[in-house]
């Protein structure tokens, strides 16, 4: 009786085959057992051996093709025995699998297994949500707040706003104690501030800090595109500017207390600023980032670089880890930055790798103005004068101290509002110094 | 009795063909059979055997490439006399561990074709419930220990099983076959030594076939002469044509009683030869067909069949009785496997431990 | 009760089921003539003779696989590694034949088999000899891994593990051989495997140790006290099958967990536990799970260095202060 030679299965993990050379001819006689063909796989070139005896009939796929498991590739059979039959169904089957194919290919014996986990294609689908959502994501993370797991539990159990508490663990962390310390009411605290984080813990005195630290995050495709259209249609850096105006009475108020204390001190609204902005930076670390090609880099600390006109031009040396250091500390490395910068002597890394950079034109009595980014900075604050402006408060024209500064963001790492959210919380701190005070 | 391997090696003369002859030069010939001593029945018994393990290893090669047996198939084809013929020597209780070579030895020692097709088409009906495969045939009620697919694996395993028998005062015996592969590891030497040094009935049976996967034995081993090895351990070794069916059931009788009667170990080396590719997925590149064909001219089977036709034991239509009754067994195997159903998805984790704690 | 030491615990244990059950036996390295290198064994050969007790060969390879096939013909072996180091050339029969032999065989050889020994860390026998290996047998199914820190857990443990149908790895500690206790005498006493004990009990934060370090946990956990910081200390007793759920109520009720371990952080059997807890506790975590590991380089011979290399009390105090924010 005439058979069908099907394309063999020859290694454990072989999908298909590809004929590499028939060892017999149309017409041959064959015996089982005899080498009928060569046989490409996917590790190895095999003889497949005739599985009866009779005659090689029938061709049916020529050296160089292939065929999947299963699929009829020669008929054999007695010399004068009709094979249209057999002929038929190698060619209805050829363009998929024989007949009996699906039932013999391990993948189907298989079958059980999958059928034991019939939520598989689901976590894919899922996770693929996640990602669809999750670009939201990252653009959040600025308000993200650390909270240990039981401690945010208890919170949403006793109707707590977490946010407005103050974590007393390691990096501000809200951990169970805090929650019931809130729940106790003891030491419950106003939230003038709502959505400001807690103050990055002071650094200790005497620490020198390099350049930040960082990490990089691939540039997504929305990302890579913004950028690359952007560029063409503004140029290397697509900037934009976001101006917003600041009571300044608070500020001044506190600069005035401060050089009170501590005459030599000579802390200027510039220190203030500075230190300001570093602790907002850290709060929104999609500012304090820099647009890498083909990552985006956040750093870890505030490295701010600070504009200083000197005979030769302007140079930015940098104030490193502005965030952990103190009001105490910055007027004196500032001017002593800016002392050695007039005079030439700033080392490189003095003055290179700033994660942010502050230029004030105040003292010029310049009003507003626009900074140009100093790159890979994502961003630069033009800082204008503080002076007297009348203001609406409660239906009252009052005469305060009113400051506006503009900033001027690469639109490739900071979109509008993520700039416009910085600026909300550089504002809410600077009209409520105190702030830095109670972290 | 005695434990001096120089006596107990057969130095009778050879009529084999040559084929036999190591790659180096060995101070004795092979073992083989002379006049036929058993009764007709034990005869067509032994000689059924060789051609059921020979067909049923050629559906496998079908069942295979068919994509019905799954991973890797080691066939046992060209060696079926080694298997055969030392376990008819064997009494019932008698234990058999061997490779994963073991489709052969398990029908020999008595696991149904339809229990062993079954397990290779991953079965629930197959012999170790589908869990095992191909390379993993076990049945208790027969004292199938185990395919083993670690390379020598079985060996200390076998011995084990032999100290058993010794501890608990039975007289079975255990027979170890393993491939002369096995032979270069740690587990045959320390096996050996604690079999000989302790008295184990434990009969080891080296299937010389020349080849382990694609490295022949001159490439592989520094002294190739296997059954000379068991002197290291002053253990009884015979080396055999594992050709000869008889000789390996004569050779096997001989280390049986060895066994069961001074609790002693022996080493059988078998030359024997097999026809296909170390697995199913084995391209066979390192010898050439001439080679194969010219150790095909002292095929088992055939030589077999020639003396019983001979002796007048059997003749041409005892044998073609024979293989049609064996295509039924075989056929009837296979549909078995075809129609049996696959195992439960909660055996998944069953047998993971005897007592679950948890 | 009776005081006894671990070593004559175990010795006990070895004693009492060797008399119980006439297919149990013993054998090992210099378990007979010898009585044994850390003398567990002392006494064994003259009560039971060399048919029960015998001195192998140092062939780990050959003795484990031979043990594992007496267990296949129905014997109940007890395999003595002279330290757990060597067993490391037996992996194979370990591994690739006792843990699944009941499974590949379908379920029809169980493997009732104890290989025991010392493990872990000894006094300055420097990297080949000091090594905790539990977390390698532990990540197999199909063997069962089991650790005692007090005589009496040993000999209720190790009474366990032989008359249990599985492989069990049962692993002592050399540096504890010496250590005394309070020894139930029933000789039917038993401890179950699988089951976690809460040596001390406490609502600050849970440390889980196990053989060393469950003493040095406690120690830890004495000086905590003083501080302020109420530690509850468990011992698992059997790594696999692990008892998590003891340990998710003890997190549950302190919110911060400490895991002290001789071997090796990294995937390590303290990493397990972390994960687990990850898994099923963690809106009970009001901390990081931290880890007190040995440090991740072989073991030095040096006297200084090697006590470095190992967790002790301020290690595990330290570790317990950082989760408890103290």
């Amino acid at each position: 009786m005439a058979t069908q030679v099907v394309m063999p299965k020859l290694s454990p993990t072989m999908e298909e085959g590809q004929l590499a050379r028939w060892l017999k001819k149309e017409g041959d006689k064959v015996s089982m057992g005899e080498p009928l063909a060569e046989i490409d796989t996917d590790k190895a070139t095999m003889e497949m051996q005739a599985l009866s005896n009779g005659v090689l009939r029938k061709i049916l796929i020529d050296e160089g093709q292939s065929a999947p498991l299963g699929q009829p590739i020669a008929i054999i059979g007695e010399p004068d025995e009709d094979i249209s039959e057999l002929l038929k169904s190698a060619g209805e089957a050829k363009p998929g699998k024989s007949e009996a194919a699906p039932e013999q290919i391990p993948e189907s014996d298989a079958a059980p297994a999958v059928e034991t986990k019939p939520d598989e294609p689901v976590p894919a689908q899922a996770a693929a949500e996640v990602s669809s959502d999750g670009k939201k994501e990252p653009v959040q993370t600025g308000e993200r707040v650390l909270i240990s797991p039981i401690a945010a539990r208890m919170a949403a159990e006793a109707g707590i706003d977490f946010k407005t508490i103050q974590g007393s663990g390691p990096g501000g962390r809200i951990i169970k104690k805090d929650i019931e310390t809130a729940m106790s009411g003891k030491r419950e605290r106003p939230s003038a501030t709502p959505g400001l984080r807690p103050m990055p813990r002071p650094g200790e005195k005497g620490v020198i800090y390099g350049p930040s630290a960082y990490r990089d995050e691939p540039v997504s495709e929305m990302r890579r595109t913004i950028a690359r259209r952007l560029v063409t249609s503004l140029g290397p850096v697509p900037h934009f500017f976001l101006t917003i105006e600041i009571d300044m009475e608070r500020a001044a108020d506190m600069r005035r207390s401060i050089n009170e204390l501590y005459p030599d001190l000579k802390l200027s609204i510039n220190d203030i600023i500075i230190k300001v902005a570093a602790v907002a930076l850290i709060q929104h670390p999609h500012v304090n980032a820099s647009f890498q090609d083909k990552t985006v880099r956040y750093y870890e600390h505030a490295d701010i670089g600070v504009a200083v006109a000197t005979e030769n031009g302007l140079i930015t040396p940098i104030v490193r880890a502005a965030e952990m250091k103190s009001l105490l500390d910055i007027p004196d490395e500032v001017r002593e930055l800016a002392e050695r910068a007039r005079a030439r002597k700033l080392k490189p890394e003095e003055y290179t790798g700033a994660t942010f950079s502050i230029s004030n034109l105040g003292m010029f009595g310049i009003e507003e103005f626009t900074a140009v980014i100093n790159p890979p900075e994502g961003a630069i604050l033009a800082v204008g004068a503080m002076a007297p402006k009348p203001v609406v408060s409660d239906n009252q024209i009052e005469i305060r101290q009113q400051m506006r500064v503009t900033m001027s963001c690469d639109h490739r790492v900071i979109d509008g509002a993520t700039g416009a959210k910085f600026l909300q919380t550089f504002k809410q701190i600077m009209e409520n110094p105190l702030y830095l005070f109670v972290g | 009795m005695s434990s001096q391997p120089t006596e107990q090696r057969n130095r009778s003369n050879s009529s084999a063909a040559g084929v036999l002859d190591p790659p180096e030069k060995r101070d004795s010939s092979p073992s083989q059979s002379k006049e036929l001593t058993e009764d007709r029945e034990t005869l067509v018994k032994i000689f059924r055997q060789m051609l059921l393990i020979r067909r049923f290893e050629e559906k496998c090669a079908e069942s295979y490439s068919l994509g019905k047996i799954g991973g890797f198939c080691h066939l046992y084809i060209g060696q079926e006399a080694v298997g055969v013929g030392s376990i008819s020597a064997l009494r019932e209780d008698d234990y058999v561990l061997t490779s994963y070579r073991e489709h052969g030895q398990a029908i020999a020692k008595g696991i149904t074709p339809d229990a062993i097709m079954a397990e290779l088409y991953g079965k629930a009906t197959g012999c170790s419930r589908g869990k095992g495969g191909s390379m993993h045939l076990f049945d208790k009620d027969v004292n199938f220990l185990g395919g083993h697919a670690i390379v020598g694996g079985q060996i200390p395993l076998a011995t084990g099983v032999a100290f058993a028998s010794k501890y608990k005062e039975t007289d079975q015996v255990t027979l170890c076959f393993f491939g002369e592969a096995a032979v270069n590891q740690g587990a045959f030497h320390e096996s050996l030594n604690m079999a000989q040094l302790w008295k184990l009935p434990c009969i080891y049976i080296c299937e010389n076939n020349m080849y382990g996967m694609g490295t022949s034995l001159a490439r592989a081993m520094s002294f190739s002469d296997v059954a000379q090895k068991a002197c290291a351990y002053e253990i009884a070794s015979e080396f055999v044509d594992g050709m000869d069916v008889l000789a390996m059931r004569h050779a096997t009788e001989r280390a049986v009683k060895r066994a069961r009667e001074e609790s002693l170990p022996t080493l059988l080396e078998a030359r024997t030869y097999r026809y296909m590719g170390h697995s199913m997925s084995d391209p066979g590149k390192y010898r050439t067909r001439a080679e194969i064909e010219k150790y095909q001219e002292r095929d088992p089977i055939k030589m077999f069949a020639n003396k019983l036709k001979e002796q007048n034991v059997i003749t041409d239509a005892d044998i073609a009785g024979l293989e049609k009754e064996i295509k039924e067994e075989v056929e009837h195997a296979a549909r078995f496997a075809d129609a049996s159903p696959l195992p439960d998805p909660s055996e998944l984790y069953t047998n993971v431990y005897a007592n679950p704690l948890n | 009760m009776a005081v006894l030491t671990m070593r004559d615990a175990l010795n006990l244990a070895l004693k009492e089921e060797l008399a119980r059950d006439s297919s149990v036996f013993l054998m090992g390295e210099e378990v007979a003539e010898y009585q044994g290198a850390y003398k567990v064994t002392r006494g064994l050969l003259e009560e039971f003779g060399p048919k029960r007790v015998i001195d192998t060969p140092i062939t780990e390879l050959g003795f484990a696989g031979l043990g594992v096939g007496a267990a296949m013909a129905g014997l109940r072996p007890i395999v003595e590694f002279m330290t757990f180091n060597f067993s490391i050339l037996a992996t194979d029969q370990i591994i690739n034949s006792a843990a699944k032999m009941l499974y590949m065989s379908g379920g029809q050889f169980k493997i009732p088999i104890v290989f025991r020994g010392p493990s872990g860390s000894a006094y300055q026998v420097s990297s080949q000899h000091s090594q905790a290996l539990e977390s390698w047998y532990a990540y197999f199914p199909g063997l069962k891994v089991v650790m005692p820190s007090t005589p009496a857990d040993a000999k209720g443990l190790l009474k366990s593990a032989i008359r249990d149908d599985d492989p069990v790895i049962f692993m002592e500690q050399e540096r504890m051989y010496g250590m005394k206790g309070e020894v139930p005498e029933d000789e039917e006493l038993t401890i179950p495997l699988g089951v976690a004990e809460v040596k001390r009990e406490g609502k600050d934060a849970t440390i889980v140790a196990r053989s060393l370090m469950v003493p040095t946990a406690l120690k830890a956990a004495e000086e905590l006290e003083k501080q302020g910081i109420l530690c509850e200390v468990i011992d698992p007793r059997t790594i696999r099958p692990l008892d998590i759920d003891t340990i998710v109520e003890s997190v549950k009720k302190t919110n911060r967990l400490v895991v002290a371990e001789e071997s090796h952080a990294f995937c390590g059997v303290a990493a397990e536990i972390s994960a687990e807890i990850n898994e099923r506790a963690f809106d009970y975590l009001d901390a990081p799970v931290k880890r007190v590991s040995g440090v991740d380089v072989p073991m030095p011979y040096a006297k200084n260095l090697e006590q470095l290399a190992i967790p002790d009390v301020e290690r595990i105090i330290a570790a317990v202060r950082e989760v408890s924010y103290s």
